[in-house]
């Protein structure tokens, strides 16, 4: 269950979500039921494992987990439906929060740092694809373990300080990096000279002041998109 | 650009796509990783590198939240350093445009995301009864045929990007008439509002925030200050 779980989002859609990948992932243990996969129950588990669910794909492990327990402990259908139900949310916003709003950004800003200080292509990927998935495999294997220890008792799981209080330590880590890996990362990049150094943080620092007061209304990828494509033409008409 | 010398690129595009969302999420897909090695795919590591991480910074902005559409960044950043490590490093045109040509790549390739979870939605339409009932073989299938397509997906997308921006993005650095310096100094500019605005997007809610940021500015001005 644990290497599917990392295909768990393979059939990902708009209808059922995270729903047909969590069937996929628990599958093999369903099996185990009486009849095995010709049996009555194995058949109800499986359907009702691939209805629509919702959770963060690294912390889907701990209902992957819970529901196997629940299925191969004969809990009534309609408990585990509700359980399904419950559980999706707090997957989601915990995982969101930790992984793809802390985690991911703070790995980003390390391996940017590390190309700054003049790390090379093997040292930066390297260290960003170990530090990430060190966090990343220990997230999966820990969800998958304690949902299978704990069954539908799960939820008090999710109480963990690294869950709960993880995001904020991890966010101010990210932002001190970010303070040294972001200028030491362009400074490699705009390679030597200084003529334009400081045109280049005044009008740096102008920019992220107005992304900053647009913040959800803009999207600073489309806005670089734009503001690219514009100097490409002038650079091409000049 | 032929289309053999693109199936390569294609292929490594289609198995980094696919590490986006299907399998096996270890962030092969993203930028600095990408790009680095397509780099070194065409044997130039340095140049995948480089433009890996301007796309890095501004693949901050866009965080893969569940159901939201963001653009995909595996295969545009396998086009984008496979284009920028074909050329000459001394071409002041070539970070500008083969970063231009790896932003649209990304922004149509996340389209195809979407195109691609509507179809496995239709699909699923289809054996739903099936599903219903049970069966393993329709859910096996469903979720293979799935991976199958984004793989499918990635490929198409980067090759077809690779065919159109190849000749695009030399028929540019060839006319290009911005002094080298600016050119450099543009994208460097873009890449550090975008990540800083991203950073602020993200963390803003946490608590004294702004002043670790300051602090890690002060280390790097430390730094800067000892090697002078």
């Amino acid at each position: 269950m644990y290497f599917r779980l990392f295909a768990l989002q393979g059939s990902w859609n708009y209808e059922t979500l995270l729903g047909t990948g969590i069937g996929f992932v628990m599958e093999p243990a369903l099996r185990l039921l009486p009849g095995g996969i010709k049996g009555e129950a194995y058949r109800s588990a499986l359907a009702r494992e691939s209805r629509y669910f919702n959770a963060h794909p690294y912390l889907a492990g701990v209902a992957v987990g819970a529901l196997t327990r629940a299925e191969l402990d004969g809990v009534d259908p309609v408990r585990i439906e509700r359980f399904r139900t419950a559980l999706a949310g707090p997957l989601g916003s915990v995982g969101d929060r930790l992984v793809w709003a802390s985690w991911l950004p703070f790995c980003s800003l390390v391996a940017i740092g590390v190309y700054g200080a003049g790390g090379s292509a093997l040292s930066v990927v390297g260290t960003f694809l170990l530090l990430y998935n060190a966090g990343h495999f220990l997230l999966r294997a820990w969800g998958l373990r304690i949902g299978l220890s704990r069954g539908l008792n799960v939820a008090s799981a999710l109480g963990n300080p690294v869950l709960r209080q993880g995001p904020d330590y991890i966010g101010r880590a990210a932002a001190l990096m970010g303070g040294v890996a972001l200028p030491l990362g362009l400074q490699r990049i705009a390679g030597p000279g200084r003529a334009l150094a400081g045109g280049i943080i005044g009008a740096a620092l102008i920019g992220i002041l107005l992304l900053a007061r647009l913040r959800e209304r803009a999207e600073g990828w489309r806005i670089a998109l734009g503001v690219l494509a514009v100097f490409v033409l002038y650079s091409v008409l000049t | 650009m032929s289309l053999a010398e693109a199936l390569p690129i294609g292929l490594l595009g289609a198995l980094l796509g696919l590490d986006v969302v299907s399998f096996p999420q270890a962030m092969i897909s993203r930028p600095i990783v990408a790009a680095t090695l397509a780099g070194a795919f065409i044997g130039n590591p340095p140049a995948g590198l480089l433009i890996g991480v301007v796309l890095e910074m501004i693949a901050l902005d866009t965080l893969p939240f569940g159901a939201s559409r963001y653009p995909e960044w595996g295969s545009a950043s396998v086009v984008g350093g496979s284009l920028f490590a074909a050329q000459a490093p001394s071409m002041p045109g070539a970070l500008p445009a083969t970063l231009l040509a790896a932003l649209l790549t990304a922004s149509i390739s996340g389209w195809s995301m979407v195109v691609l979870r509507r179809t496995i939605a239709l699909r699923l339409e289809r054996v739903r009864d099936r599903l219903e009932d049970g069966s393993r073989d329709s859910l096996l299938s469903l979720h293979l045929t799935g991976m199958s397509l984004d793989l499918l997906r990635g490929a198409l997308v980067t090759i077809t990007a690779m065919l159109i921006f190849s000749p695009l993005v030399r028929a540019i650095v060839a006319v290009w008439g911005s002094e080298s310096a600016a050119s450099r100094a543009v994208v460097v500019v873009i890449a550090a509002i975008v990540a800083g605005g991203a950073l602020w997007k993200v963390f803003h809610s946490v608590r004294h925030i702004l002043w670790f940021f300051l602090a890690g500015l002060l280390v790097w001005s430390a730094t800067l200050v000892m090697n002078q």
